[in-house]
C-alpha cells in the first residue's frame, strides 16, 4: 500500500521509511517546513549560539530538510518538503507565546501533532492515496476488535505517548508507528547497517523552533515584555528580583537569584502582579488537578473516579490517580501528591500500557476537597 | 508504468543528436582552449564558430552577434546591467511577468541609481500596447518585454512595443528563453538591440546560453579578466555545451513550424478534455495569443502542490508555475500580477508539452488528471 512517512531529517523517521520500504510499500516521504530558520536573529546572535556547546538540535531546519532528501535517495524513495509554516505559526507558535505571557507552560510538540502532523499532514497523505501516515514516534497501536487504541512504547526510556493524547479513533486507523516495538539502540543500529547519512545524528529535542535560543529571548523576540518584577515567598515577603515574570516555569529551581538554606522553587507565576512565587519543595505538591479540553482516544471519557495513571509533563513517571470528566474539563486526583503540576502542560490518563486520553491544566489544588481556589490565593502570597 | 513528462517550459530533454555532437568534446583528442594558438586550441575554436552560425542563423542574427553565456540567467544579467552601464542609462522599464533574473537584476541597478518601472498586466496576463508605451520616457531607457512568458505561455507584443523606439536613444532587449525553438523569432523582425536565449529549453544541454548584441549595441561585460566572446564574456567557453546549444538550434530550425503545430494539437486537445472533465477549472494566460505548448490552470478548491505530486506519484511530470527552491511554495508573481488571490494562484498548476509527447500520454492524462484533482479537493479542504 501506499504509506506517507513524516520524514524529520532525524534517525527515527528516516528507519521507519527504511522499514516500510523493505516491507514492500509503496513509500512517500514528506518533509514538513514549519518555520523560517534563523529568520528573525541577527547574525551575530547566531554565531554566539553557534558557539554554545549545549546548542538544542532541532528537526525541521533547512539541514534537516537537506538530510531527509539524501535519505531519501539513499533508499529510493520520493520526498517532498511541504511548507507548512503559517500553519505552524498560528497553531503551534502564536499559543506558545501567549501561555507563557499568561503565566503558563505551554507543551508545543503536542499541539504540533494535533494541528500539523496528525492532522494537514494526515489530510495531505489522504489526498495523496495514501491509505497511512508512519512517523518516527516511540508508542504503539493496537488494532484488535475494530477499536484502535494508542498504547507505550515498548522502550519505556523513549517512550513519546505523552504527545500523542490527542490522536483519536479516526487518526489512529490510518496511523502507524513501527518503532514502537524497537528500542533507540536498534533503531540506530539498523541505520548504520542500512548507511544511512544520519545514522550518527543527535536526538532532536523538545520546541525545535527555539533552535537552541533560550525562552527568554525567544519570547521577547515575540514581543512578551519582560518587566523587572519582586520574587516573593509564600508569605508574601519580597525574596529577590527577577527579569519578567512569564519566563517562569512552576517547579523551576534554576535561574533564582534568591538564596535560602534550602533550595526554593517556583510555585506559582502571576503575570498580572509580575510576582513570581517560591517556596520549599513540599508547597509544590499538589492533591489534584482540574484540566480543559480533554480528549478520549477512544471518544468516551473513563467511568466516574476510574482508576488510571496520570502523567503531569513528559518526564513525568505515571502516578496512582482518579479522573473525573465532564464534558471538556476532566478532574484528576492523585493517590499521593505530586511535585510541580504546572499550568498549560498537558495531563495525560493511562491505564497500564493505554493511553486513555489527556487534557490541558487549568490549575492544581492542594487539599483534598479539589477546591481550586483556596490554596492557589495562599501560594500566590496573599495576606492570610 | 511510464513516465510522462510535461515540464518543458522548465527543461526539455535533450536531443540524441545533441548528446551525440557534444560527446565528441566530452572526451578524447577534443579538449582543446579555443584560445590556444596551437591545433588543439583552433578545433575548438572552429567548434565554437559553427555553433554561433547555428544559432545565429535560428533567430536571424549575424553570428558576430551572439554572446555565448551560462544560460538565460546569466544573458538576463548581462543585457540589463551590461546595457544600462554602457550607456549610463537611468531608467529602466519592464512588465510585472518577466522571469526572477530579469527583475532581480532590475531591482539590483537601483543601488546604481537606476529606477525601474513595472508595467502591470490584464487578467490574461498579457501586456497592455499603449500603457507599456506610455510608461517609456521620452529620454533614454532601457526597456525589455519577454517574448513569452515561462508561467502562462502568453505571447507578448514585443515588436509593437519596441518597433517604433529605435533610434530614439532607447535601448531594448527580448527575454527570448521560451520563444526561441518554439516559434519564430526574429531578431531583425522584432527590433530589439538584445534577446536572450537557453539551450536547454530547445532539446540542448543546460548551462549554456546566448545573448543576443546588435551591432552597433554597446555593452559592458560583467564577467571580467579575458577577451573571450568578443571581450563581452571573460572566462574559457564551455565548448561542448556550445557545440551542444548549435546543435539544438540547427534541429529547431528545421520543420519548426509542423513541430509547433503537433505541440499545440496535443495541448489543445488536453486543455479541451480537461475543461469538460473536470469542473471549476479556470485558464491562467490567454486563450488565443499564447506559445504551442503551455496550459496553465487553476483548480478551484484544490492545493496545486497536492496535485503536483500526486501526479508526481503517477509518473506525470508538470509544475507549479516558476520551479521553486527548497520546495517552499510562493505564489507565483506572474498571477499575482494578473489579479489572481493568494489561494487562487496556489491552486495552479502549469502543463508545458514538448516535441516528444504524444497522444497516447493525452488519453492517460485525461483519465488519471481528474482522479486526482477530485481526491485532493475530497481530502483537504481549501487553506490547509
Amino acid at each position: 500500500m501506499r504509506v506517507a512517512v513524516a520524514m524529520s531529517g532525524g534517525v527515527d523517521s528516516s528507519v521507519v521509511a527504511l522499514l516500510l520500504r523493505d516491507a514492500g510499500h509503496e513509500v512517500v516521504g514528506l518533509s514538513m517546513k514549519l518555520y523560517d530558520a534563523g529568520v528573525a536573529r541577527s547574525a551575530s546572535e547566531i554565531a554566539d549560539e553557534a558557539c554554545d556547546a549545549t546548542k538544542a538540535k532541532g528537526c525541521c531546519t533547512p539541514e534537516d530538510m537537506n538530510d531527509a532528501r539524501r535519505v531519501a535517495a539513499e533508499i529510493g524513495i520520493p520526498h517532498y518538503v511541504l511548507d507548512y509554516s503559517d500553519a505552524f505559526e498560528a497553531a503551534v507558535i502564536r499559543p506558545f507565546v501567549a501561555e507563557y505571557a499568561r503565566g503558563r507552560t505551554p507543551s508545543p510538540c503536542v499541539l504540533c501533532n494535533d494541528r500539523l502532523k496528525f492532522r494537514a499532514l494526515l489530510m495531505r497523505a489522504r489526498a495523496l492515496g495514501c491509505a497511512a501516515i508512519a512517523t518516527g514516534h516511540y508508542a504503539r497501536v493496537d488494532a484488535a476488535g475494530g477499536r484502535f487504541r494508542l498504547l507505550r512504547a515498548r522502550d519505556r526510556a523513549k517512550d513519546q505517548a505523552y504527545y500523542l493524547f490527542g490522536l483519536g479513533q479516526n487518526e489512529l486507523r490510518e496511523t502507524l508507528f513501527p518503532l514502537g516495538e524497537m528500542e533507540k539502540g536498534e533503531v540506530r543500529e539498523r541505520a548504520r547497517a542500512a548507511g544511512l547519512p544520519v545514522s550518527d545524528k543527535p536526538d532532536s529535542q523538545e520546541a525545535c523552533f527555539l533552535e537552541g535560543q533560550s525562552i527568554a529571548a525567544f519570547l521577547s523576540r515575540h514581543g512578551v515584555s519582560s518587566v523587572r518584577g519582586e520574587i516573593v515567598d509564600e508569605r508574601g515577603e519580597t525574596r529577590g528580583r527577577h527579569e519578567g515574570a512569564a519566563r517562569f516555569t512552576v517547579g523551576q529551581r534554576h535561574g533564582l537569584a534568591v538564596a535560602d538554606r534550602h533550595p526554593l522553587y517556583v510555585l506559582s507565576v502571576d503575570v498580572g502582579s509580575n510576582r513570581v512565587v517560591v517556596g520549599p519543595r513540599e508547597s509544590l505538591a499538589a492533591r489534584g488537578l482540574v484540566a480543559d479540553g480533554a480528549r478520549w482516544v477512544s471518544g468516551v471519557a473513563p467511568a466516574v473516579n476510574a482508576e488510571v495513571l496520570a502523567q503531569v509533563r513528559s518526564r513525568h513517571t505515571p502516578v496512582a490517580a482518579r479522573v473525573e470528566s465532564t464534558g471538556e474539563s476532566m478532574t484528576v486526583r492523585f493517590e499521593s501528591p505530586v511535585i510541580a503540576v504546572a499550568p498549560g502542560q498537558a495531563v495525560v490518563v493511562s491505564r497500564g500500557d493505554e493511553i486513555l486520553g489527556g487534557g490541558w491544566i487549568r490549575d492544581g489544588f492542594a487539599d483534598s476537597s479539589g477546591d481550586v481556589a483556596g490554596p492557589l490565593e495562599r501560594r500566590r502570597g496573599a495576606n492570610p | 508504468m511510464r513516465r510522462i513528462y510535461l515540464d518543458a517550459n522548465a527543461t526539455t530533454p535533450m536531443a540524441a543528436e545533441v548528446v551525440e555532437a557534444m560527446w565528441e568534446w566530452l572526451g578524447g583528442d577534443a579538449f582543446g582552449n579555443p584560445s590556444s594558438l596551437h591545433r588543439a586550441g583552433r578545433e575548438a575554436r572552429k567548434a565554437i564558430d559553427d555553433a554561433r552560425e547555428q544559432v545565429a542563423a535560428l533567430v536571424g542574427a549575424e553570428p558576430s552577434e551572439i554572446v555565448f553565456t551560462s544560460g538565460g540567467t546569466e544573458a538576463n544579467n548581462l543585457a540589463v546591467m551590461g546595457a544600462v552601464r554602457a550607456a549610463g542609462l537611468r531608467r529602466i522599464v519592464t512588465s510585472a511577468v518577466e522571469h526572477p533574473s530579469l527583475l532581480e537584476a532590475a531591482r539590483g541597478m537601483e543601488r546604481e541609481s537606476v529606477s525601474a518601472t513595472l508595467v502591470g498586466v490584464d487578467r490574461d496576463g498579457v501586456v497592455d500596447r499603449e500603457a507599456f508605451r506610455a510608461a517609456i520616457p521620452d529620454g533614454a531607457a532601457f526597456v525589455s518585454l519577454m517574448r513569452v512568458n515561462n508561467e502562462t505561455g502568453n505571447l507578448m507584443p514585443v515588436r509593437d512595443c519596441v518597433w517604433e523606439l529605435r533610434g530614439r536613444g532607447v535601448v531594448t532587449h527580448t527575454d527570448a528563453t521560451q520563444a526561441v525553438g518554439r516559434i519564430g523569432v526574429d531578431v531583425k523582425d522584432l527590433g530589439v538591440d538584445f534577446m536572450s536565449m537557453s539551450a536547454h529549453k530547445l532539446h540542448g544541454p543546460k548551462g549554456v546560453g546566448a545573448l543576443y548584441v546588435r551591432r552597433g549595441a554597446r555593452l559592458s561585460p560583467i564577467l571580467v579578466g579575458g577577451a573571450q566572446e568578443r571581450e563581452r564574456r571573460a572566462g574559457t567557453e564551455n565548448v561542448a555545451g556550445i557545440v551542444g546549444f548549435g546543435k539544438a538550434a540547427a534541429l529547431a530550425h528545421k520543420g519548426l513550424k509542423p513541430r509547433a503545430m503537433k505541440i499545440a494539437a496535443l495541448r489543445d486537445r488536453f486543455e479541451r478534455e480537461l475543461f469538460q472533465r473536470v469542473e471549476g477549472v479556470r485558464l491562467n494566460g490567454h486563450r488565443l495569443a499564447r506559445a504551442p505548448g503551455t496550459l496553465n490552470v487553476s483548480f478551484d478548491k484544490a492545493d496545486g502542490e497536492a496535485i503536483l505530486i500526486g501526479l508526481d506519484l503517477e509518473r506525470v511530470a508538470a509544475s507549479s508555475g516558476a520551479a521553486c527552491a527548497s520546495g517552499v511554495a510562493k505564489p507565483s508573481h506572474v498571477l499575482l500580477a494578473m489579479g489572481r488571490t493568494a489561494a487562487e494562484a496556489r491552486s495552479s498548476v502549469r502543463f508545458s508539452f514538448h516535441d516528444g509527447n504524444t497522444d497516447e500520454e493525452v488519453d492517460r492524462l485525461i483519465e488519471i488528471v481528474p482522479a486526482i484533482v477530485a481526491r485532493v479537493r475530497c481530502e483537504e479542504g481549501p487553506g490547509t
